[in-house]
């Protein structure tokens, strides 16, 4: 299955992945009415150390541990893309204390979201990769 | 502090309607223009340290930036323009020589942009390169005059260091040091794919290079940075750089803030040393002296690879040339004066030289004049930089060219011509890390590929046009060429017939 890849090597921090992740699930097609003078959701994190600095977001592991953590059943692997069906989300963070990337968060209507590729929004392919300026996010199989 | 007589030449315009504060702007700009201001929750900018290299323009996701010259006006003068005036102001300030960097930017006549190109109409055929084959491959070095055969009377083809060139555009030298590691592998990962060559400058041969040895060329200078052996047998042909189009006569100076270990080791100098290459090479003052080089290199490669010498297009150029042709060297490199550089002297950048048109044009035929163009194939470079050019260069009479600015705006380089400050925010032009990782070769090779790809569609699609079916064909045919609001000398030296003749 592809999936997303990052290399540190190239990623230059410059945190545009947030931005275009933020805009291509918010469902507004304008970008500037999308996100200026909001707190942005991105499903992507770059994480920053110095000089280094990488995007995490959800790994779609083979053996999901949110899946078996999820208290409602909310958390499914669909062709292995691992999907949060938002209307069954109680909350509870559970899949937070299970998930070792840090992959999923609160959204903002007080349930939980995480990165579902791009598949369930209109963009096609996910948009980090799309926006990154320096090819450090790829999407491809391995 | 005293007074600052500089007003920023630039304006930043934002449109605060469309900013998110993403704060990508402030992120990329090594120049720190722009900032976050926490009281007002949005970004502003302090335009005085912009150099105009559209880093935070292209990376704006919402188009919310954009740079403007500024309207800020001195009393109009014709004689004591605008940036005569501010040069004075600048060496009262500091006393120092001005520093520039790129080709220049004054307003020289452009003589590729007054020649037309023929084509075929009626009484002879065009020819569709999408259906008939259509060559673009071509051989450098000295070619045999004479016909020679062997004895069974079989002809003897075999001809010594010729470099073969899939597409007639090469990229012409750029030491590590000026440019990038990110920017050189760019450059080398493109010619091995391309079929053409790369050049590594005066600054010795990255360890990581070698691999790319069969579409190198290796440069030796007067500063003879990072010369030794295995460097002159790695590539495919040696040059050896006696001048540059951009500063004539005079060396170079990579400061010691830019020698970190890799180019230390590379070069073969202490680090953080300066690099100065002196302005002559100091065992070259005549051409037995050139000639003498030319053997020894030839005789450290076991006379396996041609040796290109590069000079800069100057006065008597044709004379040079003809020396230059009878020294040896296989291929002569002439670089005109509005080729660029990662510093020099304003004043010698935008003064010494001739345009590269009239310099290749007066070789050529002083060269076939003597009977010697054999001798040697002529490169030209200094700003080629469309495929119309490659092929006016190749109709006056070169065999190939050489392109570096075109190769550089096509890694992302936007001409800001601030190289020499080593804060190239598109990772060209710099040493920082930081900077540096902001090219990704994969991204730059691609790039180059693609835009040596297209100049070869353009050059096929306009030798079709003209008939001609090959570069060979096409070379020193200046019958295939008109000029345009040329006057009588020029013509003359151009050896062209002005359009309607």
């Amino acid at each position: 299955m592809k999936r997303i890849y990052v290399n540190e090597m190239w990623c230059l921090g410059c945190h545009l992945c947030e931005y275009y992740c933020a805009y291509a699930n918010s469902g507004i097609q304008d970008m500037v009415k999308a996100l200026k003078d909001k707190q942005i959701q991105a499903r992507i994190t770059v994480e920053q150390r110095g000089t280094i600095s990488f995007a995490v977001n959800c790994r779609h592991c083979t053996e999901p541990l949110c899946i078996k953590s999820c208290i409602a059943g909310a958390i499914t692997s669909k062709d292995g893309v691992i999907v949060i069906d938002q209307s069954r989300c109680v909350l509870c963070y559970s899949c937070i204390m299970a998930c070792p990337y840090g992959a999923l968060m609160p959204a903002r209507e007080g349930v939980m979201q995480k990165c579902e590729l791009c598949t369930t929004n209109s963009q096609g392919q996910p948009a980090c990769i799309q926006g990154c300026p320096n090819k450090a996010i790829v999407f491809e199989e391995r | 502090m005293g007074i600052n007589y500089l007003y920023p030449p630039f304006e930043i315009i934002r449109n605060q309607d469309r900013c998110i504060a993403c704060r990508v702007c402030e992120r990329q700009c090594a120049n720190l223009v722009h900032h976050y201001d926490e009281d007002k929750k949005r970004m502003t900018a302090d335009e005085s340290l912009c150099v105009n290299c559209h880093r935070c323009v292209s990376l704006c996701p919402t188009r919310a930036l954009k740079i403007v010259k500024t309207d800020h006006t001195f009393k109009e003068n014709a004689n004591w323009k605008t940036e005569v005036i501010e040069d004075i102001y600048r060496q009262a300030q500091s006393g120092g020589v001005l520093l520039a960097s790129m080709g220049t930017p004054k307003e020289y006549p452009v003589y590729w942009d007054k020649m037309l190109i023929n084509a075929s109409q009626v009484t002879n055929p065009s020819i569709d390169p999408l259906r008939e084959p259509m060559e673009t491959r071509t051989y450098l070095g000295k070619k045999s005059a004479k016909i020679t055969r062997d004895g069974e009377g079989r002809i003897i083809t075999s001809t010594t260091g010729q470099l073969k060139l899939d597409i007639p555009i090469m990229f012409s030298a750029m030491s590590y040091g000026s440019i990038s590691y990110n920017a050189h592998k760019s450059l080398a990962m493109a010619a091995s794919e391309l079929g053409t060559f790369y050049n590594t400058g005066e600054g010795g041969l990255h360890k990581d290079f070698y691999q790319y040895g069969k579409n190198t060329i290796v440069q030796v200078a007067s500063g003879r940075f990072g010369v030794h052996p295995e460097y002159l047998n790695a590539g495919a042909a040696i040059e050896i750089k006696m001048g540059q189009g951009a500063k004539p006569g005079i060396g170079g100076h990579l400061p010691g803030s830019k020698i970190g270990e890799d180019i230390s080791a590379t070069r073969m100098i202490p680090l953080h040393a300066d690099a100065i290459s002196p302005a002559p090479h100091h065992d070259i003052y005549s051409i037995e002296d050139l000639r003498q080089l030319v053997y020894a290199l030839k005789e450290a490669t076991r006379y396996t690879k041609p040796v290109i010498v590069k000079v800069a297009a100057v006065h008597n150029i044709s004379a040079i040339a003809s020396g230059i042709a009878r020294s040896g060297a296989d291929i002569i490199a002439i670089d005109g004066f509005r080729g660029g550089t990662g510093a020099a002297p304003a004043r010698i950048r935008d003064n010494v030289g001739i345009p590269i048109e009239l310099a290749l044009a007066s070789v050529d035929q002083r060269l076939r004049q003597e009977g010697i163009r054999g001798n040697v194939s002529l490169v030209v470079g200094g700003s080629i930089r469309s495929s119309s050019d490659v092929i006016k260069a190749i109709a006056l009479g070169a065999d190939a060219v050489y392109i570096a600015t075109s190769a550089l705006v096509a890694l992302g380089c936007h001409l800001c011509r601030t190289c020499h400050s080593g804060k190239c925010n598109w990772g060209i032009a710099t040493q920082n890390p930081e900077l540096v990782k902001r090219l990704n070769p994969e991204v730059g090779s691609q790039h180059l590929v693609n835009l040596l790809t297209a100049w070869n569609h353009e050059i096929k699609e306009m030798m079709g046009g003209m008939g001609i079916n090959s570069i060979e064909a096409l070379k020193g045919n200046r019958l295939m060429l008109r000029g345009i609001a040329l006057h009588e000398t020029e013509l003359k030296i151009l050896g062209i017939a002005h359009a309607g003749q």
